[in-house]
């Protein structure tokens, strides 16, 4: 009886089992996931005039940077029919999940989008060149807006516009010029030779020379910085738009790599580097601790109010005198979802924001950022002798040089978390080559690219 | 005879048969809810596995080649070594202490201290996980707490940035999971010690045994189900981390403290490639699976 018992209990797990497999097999068998063409957009009438019906847009934008907020409120104050909802999301979470929320059936209006990544080749995003041709952009700068731009195999750089900015970036050094007096230092370095003299000498009275954190991988402001002055721009671009066969690692990058492992040998860098991320290394650089650290114009107004006339901020040194400067800098950038109901208002609102006055000094006054559009459009003005005013000085020189490259996390979705962090993590504290750190993000892309 | 049995057995097999499907229908909400939350994505999750698919566009089949990738992978596969690292200070951490702790507790007379004790222990298991993470890399932190207490004692030579050293850090985030799963460990043993005959504590004592002797011989044996429950709990906690790792380190430095969880968030959600994500997934289910089911095993056995 028990034998009996027994078995019909294994007959009917065998049962179940088939069952299961049989569902399995029948799923797996069933259409593949995910939609098979993109969807279009849906084709409104263009049109540059506001409307007068009430309308609600909603954003979606990063937490940290309040632009949208007082931007939303103006334009609301301007324009009373159209107001905004602005949610907020951590730039790790808002890069994450920017595509689901751009595919749901109700996606926000706008999005801070800093990797297109395949969003454009499924369709999830508004193709702004109807409105490029209705309002005029051809005035702007086409370099600024060239990164915006994804062509038919999804590389950007050309082909049609999908975003655009809300103020450009730039970045640079902080110094600490209290410590910086200490240590003998009277001018910004004009080289990186004098720039690593300087750390040299701080380091030998005692003081950090890089005020920098790893832990979420900041510090490659200060390696992609190092690499600029080596590589040549345009390779790097390419790498960073994904054009075909172009690759990072080249000489340029590993020299720039491997001057990081030197600076981290000498220990110019913090020895918690790996457990400091963005907030602390800025606050401890405020709290006037390292004589120098790299960031951009978007923390010009924060540093100044904690740090007062103490600091100044200027471009990262060219490798040899004279020779023209390289700085990393992007658009804050943006897109209209493809889904959206109300495209022509919330571009109605993004063309606001390059030409209003108003919207363009808060564009400065927030971000200090230059607001970008058409460059004979009155600029926004800065305090004198502010860093806001130095940053927009900053941004003019770039411009005028033409040096100009974007952020390299912006080359693939998953490459910053999945190569550039770790092992910058490892070159930072000299556990890797310059050449190895170059090798492995370069593997990481091409496979990343290759799906 | 023969006439009257015919309908008493097909009576009887009727009545078996409402019996089974007022069953059915008793199980059917949990069973409806255990197909549409837990079988369905499960199958779901199988299927993508055999895709290469961003989540949204289109999808393409790909076969067995994400399972590929997941086992060439030397990043991948550094991330199941350290999962299996943290089962040290997931599992046999929490359990013995637990186990030391409760035969303590036990032996403390009831009252205030016993009860304080057992509050003090439990508390950190009603911390949220991402809490506890983001407080203990405080105290963690260069100038935290831990290094505070070290240099008081002397000891300042010792510290460091324990989450940011690259041969610390996976022992740190595995310390706070010690630090959460020894009050669960402790009161559920507690429980388990309860239930224990006193009369056999008794017996080994007359027998003249001590402390140790009384545990190996009458609360250990007493405590197998509690044990062999806790291995499986905590296993699946180490090796399906996830809250600690996100808040702590992320992974780093480098990928020192790289988990299957943070791999496979990582590679679904920010590189969008869902079709390797659900492979992995898939290889963590059978590796939890393949770890958890001999210690089922096991103690069912030593039950007969």
């Amino acid at each position: 009886m028990a034998i009996f018992h027994t078995r019909a209990a294994t007959r009917r797990r065998i049962a179940a089992v088939v069952a299961v497999a049989t569902a399995s097999v029948l799923a797996l068998a069933g259409c593949a996931p995910g939609s098979s063409a993109p969807t279009t957009t849906k084709s409104t009438a263009v049109t540059t005039t506001l409307t007068s019906k009430k309308v609600h847009l909603t954003i979606a934008d990063e937490t940290g940077f309040p632009l949208t907020d007082k931007l939303t409120a103006e334009f609301t104050a301007q324009h009373p029919n159209i107001t905004f909802t602005v949610t907020r999301d951590t730039f790790q979470n808002l890069t994450a999940n920017a595509p689901k929320l751009l595919a749901s059936s109700t996606p926000p209006d706008l999005i801070r989008l800093p990797m297109i990544g395949d969003t454009v080749k499924d369709g999830l995003l508004a193709n702004l060149d109807p409105y490029f041709a209705a309002y005029g952009w051809d005035k702007w700068s086409a370099s600024q807006l060239a990164p915006l731009r994804v062509n038919k195999d999804n590389v950007r750089g050309s082909g049609s516009l999908y975003q655009l900015g809300l103020g450009y970036s730039v970045t640079g050094i902080y110094m600490n010029t209290k410590l910086a007096a200490k240590v003998g230092i009277t001018a910004p370095p004009a080289t990186l030779a004098e720039l690593e003299s300087d750390m040299a000498a701080a380091k030998a009275k005692g003081i950090l020379p890089l005020m920098e954190g790893d832990k979420d991988g900041v510090v490659n402001f200060v390696v992609q910085a190092a690499m600029n002055q080596y590589a040549d721009k345009t390779q790097m671009m390419n790498w960073i738009m994904n054009v075909k066969g172009a690759s990072y690692n080249t000489p340029g990058n590993v020299k720039g790599a491997d001057l990081i492992r030197k600076w981290a040998d000498a220990g110019y860098f913090p020895s918690d580097i790996n457990a400091i991320d963005y907030p602390t290394f800025v606050s401890r650089f405020q709290a006037g601790e390292g004589l120098f650290t790299f960031n951009g114009n978007w923390a010009a107004a924060d540093t100044q109010a904690k740090m007062g006339n103490g600091v100044t901020f200027f471009l990262v040194p060219p490798a040899t005198a004279g020779a023209p400067h390289v700085a990393m800098g992007a658009a804050n950038s943006f897109s209209v979802a493809a889904k959206s109901a109300h495209i022509n208002e919330i571009v109605y609102f993004l063309n606001w924001i390059h030409t209003n006055a108003k919207a363009r000094q808060i564009v400065l006054d927030v971000t200090g950022a230059a607001p970008g559009g058409d460059p004979t459009e009155a600029q926004p003005t800065a305090a004198p002798g502010s860093l806001t005013e130095q940053a927009l000085k900053m941004s003019a020189q770039i411009g005028s040089e033409n040096g100009q490259v974007d952020f390299m996390s912006n080359a693939t979705a998953g490459i910053y978390a999945g190569a550039i962090i770790p092992e910058s993590q490892l070159l930072v504290t000299g556990k890797i080559s310059g050449q190895e750190f170059v090798t492995k993000v370069q593997d990481f892309y091409a496979q990343e690219l290759a799906g | 005879m023969t006439t009257s049995i015919a309908p008493r057995r097909a009576a009887a097999h009727s009545a078996a048969r409402r019996g089974t499907l007022v069953g059915w229908l008793f199980a059917a909400p949990a069973l409806i809810a255990y197909c549409a939350f837990v079988i369905y994505p499960l199958l779901t999750g199988l299927q993508y596995s055999f895709y290469r698919w961003n989540g949204v566009g289109p999808s393409e089949w790909v076969g067995i080649n994400n399972y590929v990738r997941v086992f060439t992978d030397p990043d991948l596969l550094g991330s199941i070594r350290n999962a299996f690292v943290l089962i040290a200070f997931f599992t046999i951490v929490p359990v013995a202490a637990g186990l030391v702790l409760a035969t303590l507790i036990r032996s403390m007379r009831p009252g205030f201290f016993s009860s304080a004790s057992q509050t003090i222990l439990f508390l950190p298991q009603i911390i949220p996980l991402a809490a506890a993470g983001i407080g203990w890399s405080w105290m963690y932190a260069q100038t935290g707490a831990v290094n505070q207490l070290l240099s008081a004692v002397g000891l300042g030579s010792l510290a460091r940035p324990w989450l940011g050293d690259f041969q610390t850090a996976l022992p740190a985030v595995g310390l706070i999971g010690s630090w959460v799963l020894t009050g669960l460990c402790t009161v559920l043993f507690l429980t388990g010690i309860g239930k224990i005959d006193p009369s056999l504590y008794e017996a080994v004592r007359l027998d003249g045994a001590n402390w140790a002797r009384e545990f190996v011989t009458v609360t250990i044996p007493g405590l197998r189900q509690e044990i062999a429950v806790l291995v499986t709990i905590t296993i699946i906690a180490a090796l399906s981390s996830f809250d600690i790792i996100y808040t702590t380190t992320l992974g780093g430095p480098g990928r020192a403290t790289l988990v299957p969880g943070i791999s496979i968030y990582r590679i679904g959600f920010t590189q969008s490639e869902v079709g390797l994500a659900s492979a992995f997934g898939i290889v963590l289910m059978i590796l939890v699976l393949a770890c958890v089911l001999p210690i089922q095993r096991l103690a069912r056995v030593s039950d007969r």
